[in-house]
């Protein structure tokens, strides 16, 4: 065993899930989550984000391959893996009539731990949900709910911790009160794997990422190295004369005619120290070329996935 | 063995059945009071004595399986199926715990509740029809294998169910009538004798007649018989459930 499995928390080896209908979800998906990382597994709608969870926490068996988690495989050793895992779904499933405070006491206990109400109050209490501990679910809102889900969660004191789009639907104060906590229990030493289809946030968060697309797992790599190759900037410059076509004297930049010839756009690397937009800009009027409008935009994770779909080796580092 | 996921399980649908006192508890009690003046008081009155029991005593016992098996399988069935439908069942999935762990904490619930709800029907009894009961250890053992049995009958309702109608077909299409039809209002020596034999079919005659035997001593069918049944049909039910959690069947995709 090399030191890097190990350090793995999560072995996943060879999982393939194709669903009844025919559908294959997850094609022979191979990664390894390092112990007391935050790993962000990123991912379109349907891309296998959600079956590749629930095959690790035991809401889906796999077609084929494996899956240990903290040492024990998710299938023949299924009580000791899944009391290891907590799991916060991304719909907001809840038990309507029940109590905050009776749901986490539930969750504990069907993971098979004794009562402890000082942890619940602490769990409670860092999710501001400690006020609302008698209060019914059906009373509270979308974003207190999901408060709920995180702490029914966290209630069993796991060291892997599944958060499945947990920003979907939380307003900026739940996001960064949530961002503050899975800092602190990955600084206590919990294992944190979510699935985001904000870039921003795994930005923020993960130490490393994944991203997985029509069910293969086509990068894995840490957040920086890949951050360079996604943090591609644009700059739409719109011309007061539309154009046929891209003069010659403007090859040295990575340009685009669109919206029938009235706006130029350029690609560029924030990542670089010379943009080259001053260079460009000086270029256009060299060649007496006008504009009216400039307007420099991120592209969105999901331009970045249909890249990866169309030219998955322009990323593959 | 998860005992903690047990009780945690057996505790939630208990405080359910608490919640919803008066659907789960008060109702079915009225119902069968309803029974009782009306068949035991009413017209029972006007009815000769069947084995030398008064009528409205000898309806005591199929009245009470009566509500003991439709409770049994709605209050199971509802039980398994609400996590399903409101998608916490994620949580059960996700859990450390063993399809018989969940078993005890669902079944465990549902036929404590009937049972409580069986007790509670004969005490009402007891206020309008004067009985004694013959074998009271057997009486307690029928009523909580009936429980149990029909418990898991829900359960696998419960899971085979994917909408509120399913959900209602087989306890108000197949059980009720097959209860109606089991003797709870007359002696099956009291049909032709074709009809005897189409009958021993139904497997609630085998119930009611053992309760019956349990209450007075008397019986259509050797209680030995009844209670072989009785556990055969457990027996099904255990192994069904028990492929259901094997292969996932409505479960996990």
């Amino acid at each position: 065993m090399t030191d890097q499995t190990s350090a793995a928390i999560v072995r996943i080896r060879g999982v393939n899930k194709t669903y009844a209908s025919g559908f294959q979800a997850l094609k022979d998906v191979n990664l390894d989550i390092k112990r007391g990382e935050i790993f962000a597994l990123l991912g379109p709608n349907g891309a296998g984000k959600t079956t590749l969870i629930s095959i690790i926490c035991g809401i889906v068996n796999a077609s084929s391959g494996t899956v240990i988690a903290d040492g024990h495989d998710t299938l023949r050793d299924y009580r000791a893996a899944r009391a290891s895992i907590g799991l916060v779904p991304q719909e907001l499933h809840t038990d309507a009539f029940e109590s905050v405070w009776s749901t986490m006491s539930f969750s504990r206990g069907l993971f098979g731990k004794a009562p402890n109400p000082a942890h619940l109050e602490k769990v409670l209490r860092d999710l501001s949900l400690w006020d609302k501990r008698d209060a019914k679910i059906m009373t509270l809102s979308g974003g207190m709910k999901r408060r709920v889900l995180i702490a029914k969660a966290l209630a069993h004191e796991p060291r892997i911790l599944f958060l499945d789009e947990p920003s979907a639907g939380v307003d900026v104060e739940l996001r960064h009160d949530m961002w503050r906590m899975v800092r602190e229990l990955r600084a206590n030493g919990t294992t944190i794997i979510l699935t985001t289809h904000y870039i921003e946030e795994a930005e923020d968060m993960a130490d490393r990422i994944g991203v997985i697309n029509k069910g293969e797992l086509i990068i894995v790599e840490d957040k920086k190295v890949l951050m360079r190759k996604l943090g591609k900037k644009q700059l739409a410059i719109t011309l007061r004369q539309p154009m046929r076509s891209i003069p010659d004297a403007l090859d040295d930049w990575s340009l685009e005619l669109t919206e029938g010839g009235h706006t130029l756009v350029y690609s560029f690397d924030t990542q670089k120290e010379e943009t080259g937009i001053a260079a460009l800009l000086r270029a256009l009027g060299e060649h007496g070329i006008d504009f009216k409008d400039l307007r420099s935009s991120e592209s969105s994770l999901e331009d970045i996935f249909v890249s990866l779909v169309h030219q998955p080796n322009e990323v593959t580092v | 063995m998860n005992l903690h996921g047990i009780r945690a399980i057996y505790r939630f649908e208990m405080a359910r059945t608490f919640r919803t006192v008066m659907q789960s508890i008060a109702a079915p009690v009225l119902t069968t009071s309803l029974y009782f003046i009306v068949f035991g008081k009413a017209i029972g009155s006007r009815m000769g004595d069947i084995d030398n029991i008064s009528y409205g005593a000898f309806i005591i016992p199929g009245l009470v399986m009566l509500s003991l098996l439709s409770e049994s399988i709605s209050n199971a069935s509802f039980g398994i199926y609400m996590p399903k439908w409101a998608g916490t069942i994620y949580e059960l999935l996700s859990a450390p715990v063993s399809w018989i762990e969940v078993l005890i904490g669902y079944v465990g619930a549902a036929a404590t509740k009937s049972v409580m709800l069986g007790l509670l029907i004969m005490g009402t009894a007891r206020l309008f029809v004067p009985y004694e009961i013959a074998h009271p250890f057997w009486l307690i053992a029928i009523l909580l294998l009936t429980a149990v049995t029909f418990s898991l009958f829900g359960f696998i309702i419960g899971l085979w169910a994917d909408n509120f109608q399913k959900l209602q077909v087989v306890p108000l299409l197949i059980v009720t009538p097959l209860t109606f039809l089991g003797g709870a209002f007359y002696s099956i020596n009291m049909l032709p004798p074709l009809w005897q034999k189409i009958t021993l079919f139904n497997p609630v005659v085998y119930l009611i007649s053992g309760f019956r035997w349990a209450f007075y001593g008397m019986a259509d069918v050797h209680i030995g018989v009844s209670v072989g049944v009785t556990l055969g049909f457990l027996l099904i039910c255990l192994t069904f459930v028990w492929w259901v959690f094997n292969t996932g069947y409505k479960l996990r995709s």
